[in-house]
């Protein structure tokens, strides 16, 4: 249980896909604009991210693995990626409409959102076990969830605030999610090595 | 080795897109809900201004992005701002050139001396509240008429004037209230 907790905490506070190891930045800084979009594409990603870290480590461990072709592991991931993708888009347009519609392309890009591919791959080098990759890709999905919803909050009342000139845009973004970062380094303390 | 390879590759995709044809046969989604979504904040007068033949032509605009959420006179401000918080877009003012919001509501009458029974109003008229035939005087059914004013413009001898629609004990209605889905959010 112990291991689980910890898998837990080190993928969403000290180990954050998004601010340490800078993967999936493309929605983190495209989605960010307002809360609400960052909420619905938040949730997609969770459920996305989860599912294909489960649905690739299925694949590795029966599929991969017996047969001795692990070096067709990433075409074989991100097929299984795109599968689960274009099933949330589905799932999200019949449920609703208004999100699909404001997500827009971000939606199928979440295929390419490296964060994706990188959670499979990392379970697959870090050896995980199946309830291990679930937890592995759910952490990740909430930290990833957790970031892009606080960095939205924060955009929306920078947006609001009165922004040197040459700051405004997404280089004011940018400086936030640097400085957001640099606070997400000091969970690196919270265990002891 | 490779070929072995190939036709694993080719198998798991044929149980994906399996996997995928149903789901997409699970998950259909009939007609556009958006569209629905869009054309119940409109105010149903089918007046035309904003250059749509209709409220729903212009919701269908709308929902494909090719129309701004500003063109509705009839529905004014509080239509921009319930439209703009559904699409998650900024608010915009209502652009001039589809007319101008009115203060309260008015209807048209037909000057009757002056008609001459030309029957172009009933043809621009999208509520069909105007009642006369070829060479008779025409009349307006007043509480028909949506005021949206489209007969004005094709009248040859301008005899339709506005006037304002005063309240009185017959047609005073209860307002509607608060929060309904029209209304400005507070925030």
């Amino acid at each position: 249980m112990t291991e689980y907790a910890l898998i837990l905490l080190s993928t969403i506070l000290v180990n954050n896909f998004v601010l340490v190891k800078f993967l999936g930045l493309c929605p983190f800084m495209g989605v960010s604009r307002k809360l609400e979009t960052a909420i619905g594409m938040a949730l997609a990603t969770t459920f996305v991210l989860t599912l294909s870290s489960v649905c690739s480590f299925l694949v590795n461990q029966y599929i991969l693995a017996p047969l001795g072709i692990e070096f067709m592991r990433t075409i074989m991931f991100i097929l299984v990626i795109a599968v689960v993708v274009q099933f949330t888009e589905m799932v999200v347009h019949k449920t609703s409409p208004m999100l699909y519609n404001v997500l827009g392309i971000f939606l199928p890009l979440i295929t390419t959102n490296c964060a994706v591919l990188g959670v499979a791959l990392l379970n697959v080098q870090e050896q995980h076990g199946f309830l291990q990759s679930l937890f592995y890709g759910f952490g990740a999905a909430v930290g990833f969830s957790m970031v892009l919803i606080l960095f939205a909050a924060m955009r929306e009342k920078i947006a609001a605030a009165d922004v040197p000139e040459i700051f405004q845009g997404s280089a004011i973004a940018l400086i936030t999610a640097g400085i957001m970062s640099l606070a997400f380094m000091g969970f690196g303390g919270l265990i002891k090595v | 080795m490779v070929t072995v390879v190939v036709i694993l590759l080719a198998i798991i995709a044929a149980i994906f897109g399996i996997i995928l044809g149903y789901s997409a046969i699970r998950f259909r989604v009939e007609g556009n809900p958006v569209v629905d979504k869009i054309d119940a904040l409109l105010p149903q007068t089918q007046c035309g201004q904003c250059t749509y033949p209709g409220c729903r032509p212009y919701a269908e605009a709308m929902a494909s992005g090719e129309a701004p959420i500003n063109q509705c006179p009839p529905g004014g401000e509080a239509t921009i701002v319930a439209l703009a918080d559904l699409l998650g877009v900024e608010v915009l003012p209502l652009n001039a050139e589809n007319g101008e919001v009115k203060e309260g509501k008015t209807v048209v009458v037909i000057d009757e001396q002056t008609c001459i029974g030309c029957t172009l109003c009933i043809q621009a008229c999208p509520v069909d509240a105007i009642l006369g035939a070829a060479k008779q005087m025409h009349t307006i059914i007043t509480s028909e008429c949506t005021g949206c004013d489209l007969c004005i413009p094709p009248c040859p001898v301008d005899c339709i004037h506005i006037v304002p629609v005063e309240q009185n004990m017959n047609n005073w209605k209860w307002p509607a209230p608060n929060g309904g889905h029209a209304a400005p959010k507070a925030s």
